[in-house]
């Protein structure tokens, strides 16, 4: 109650002068650039690493790419609080599901529950999150479509991920182009940036990367 | 920049389109779509030229508030004739993008319009400015502009070469086009193009059905 009190006070301070830096009252957020190509036989998802307050960035070096399973990742991007918060959840109902079931849990399903909560609450929530992972029955899948993007940054990089995608790809082509795609929204987008954290997820397990800032794709500047 | 809601009702007409300008080893190419919209719902025009011909090898694209920008192209067109007897020969590029900007600059309150300019001139060859909404320039190898610019920025970061030839930098304008228009509402129908070197300027007109297709996804 006292420190509800504390934040309203503290935001009307902030927004009626100039003084008090908006990192005070801003919501963390992962305005992000988020990103998942599937390839035949699994699928490779990517996000960039940074968490902002307002202006000032929380952490630089922050892991979007959340497990939600053994198979199953979840990239997250909108309020940094309230997508922890539904992950959490998501991934207790899964393992429980996983449980009853027996056996590892599809990629559908995992969907199925973040869709629930999203839509339940989404008058409370600001969350988009993008599903991906490996199961028995459909291999390597997205839910419902080859690519994805989302988050911030997305809007930067539409043109370029329609061009270059094509189906087919194997794993290394499908890194090269998320990493790629990622490096362009980040240079773009104010509120993508730091290392592009790739993981590839298929029958094999799960394999993590990441690529740090001064390892990135550089393409010719203008 | 405040954010439009679209609905019919809302006749305002903020950043509507695609432009985009690119200069190659002997000359510019420029091209725009060719959509007007109002409220982001209605297709007002949908075969609006917005590459204007502001002297025999200048144009410019118009963004932003179709209306303010058309005032002002035509002013900066007969400003620039004007000078242009005025010195006996044909204007620099850097002549128009600077009375371009006089324009946006003197009434930045009432106006809301960006512009690409681009042309050919014998002193400095191909040129590209982008003259944006408060009056500044900037020059630059190429440029884009307009509310479908944004879903190309990282196909042009990452296709952009210096010194290309003419035909690869009409692919690469055509291309960037249809992947704006593919994405954003309030750009679309044809691809409006023109080349410009030394020898003159030559419009192109690349119907919906004959653009380059990509991976549907």
């Amino acid at each position: 109650m006292a420190t509800a009190m504390a934040m309203n006070r503290l935001q009307h301070l902030s927004s009626s002068n100039n003084l008090v830096p908006d990192w005070i009252s801003q919501e963390v957020s992962t305005g992000t650039t988020i990103m998942a190509v599937e390839y035949d036989g699994g699928v490779v998802i990517g996000a960039d690493s940074r968490t902002t307050t307002g202006a000032y960035i929380a952490n630089r070096v922050t892991d979007k790419l959340t497990p939600i399973h053994d198979r199953i990742f979840c990239c997250r991007s909108g309020s940094a609080a309230d997508t922890q918060a539904i992950a959490d959840v998501v991934t207790y109902q899964l393992g429980f599901h996983s449980i009853e079931l027996d056996e590892p849990p599809l990629v559908q399903t995992a969907a199925n529950l973040f869709k629930e909560m999203c839509y339940r609450y989404r008058e409370e929530l600001m969350a988009g999150i993008i599903v991906a992972g490996w199961d028995k029955r459909r291999g390597g899948m997205l839910v419902r479509q080859p690519v994805s993007v989302g988050g911030s940054g997305s809007t930067y990089i539409y043109g370029y991920v329609d061009s270059n995608y094509k189906s087919g790809m194997s794993k290394e082509e499908c890194l090269r182009f998320t990493a790629g795609a990622l490096s362009l929204a980040m240079e773009r987008d104010g509120s993508s940036g730091g290392v592009v954290r790739l993981a590839s997820i298929s029958e094999d397990g799960v394999e993590r990367q990441v690529i740090l800032g001064n390892q990135l794709p550089k393409f010719s500047s203008a | 920049m405040s954010v439009v809601i679209p609905s019919p009702t809302n006749t305002s007409r903020y950043l509507q389109t695609t432009i985009i300008a690119a200069r190659y080893d002997g000359g510019v190419v420029i091209g725009s779509d060719s959509r007007a919209s109002m409220g982001g719902v209605y297709v007002s025009s949908r075969v609006i030229n917005k590459v204007v011909q502001v002297h025999d090898k200048i144009f410019c694209c118009m963004s932003g508030s179709l209306a303010d920008a058309q005032a002002v192209t035509n002013a900066v067109i007969h400003k620039l004739n004007f000078h242009s007897m005025q010195m006996g020969e044909p204007p620099l590029v850097q002549s128009a993008a600077s009375i371009m900007r006089q324009f946006c600059y003197n009434h930045r309150d009432e106006l809301s319009a960006g512009f690409i300019v681009a042309g050919w001139d014998r002193k400095r060859g191909p040129q590209v400015f982008e003259v944006s909404l408060g009056g500044m320039v900037v020059e630059q190898e190429f440029t884009i502009g307009g509310s479908g610019s944004t879903y190309i920025y990282g196909y042009t970061d990452a296709k952009f070469k210096p010194g290309m030839t003419r035909e690869q930098c009409l692919s690469f304008v055509t291309n960037a086009l249809t992947l704006a228009m593919d994405r954003d509402n309030v750009s679309g129908g044809v691809a409006h193009l023109a080349v410009v070197t030394e020898s003159g300027a030559e419009r192109q007109l690349i119907p919906g059905n004959k653009l380059p297709m990509f991976h549907r996804i």
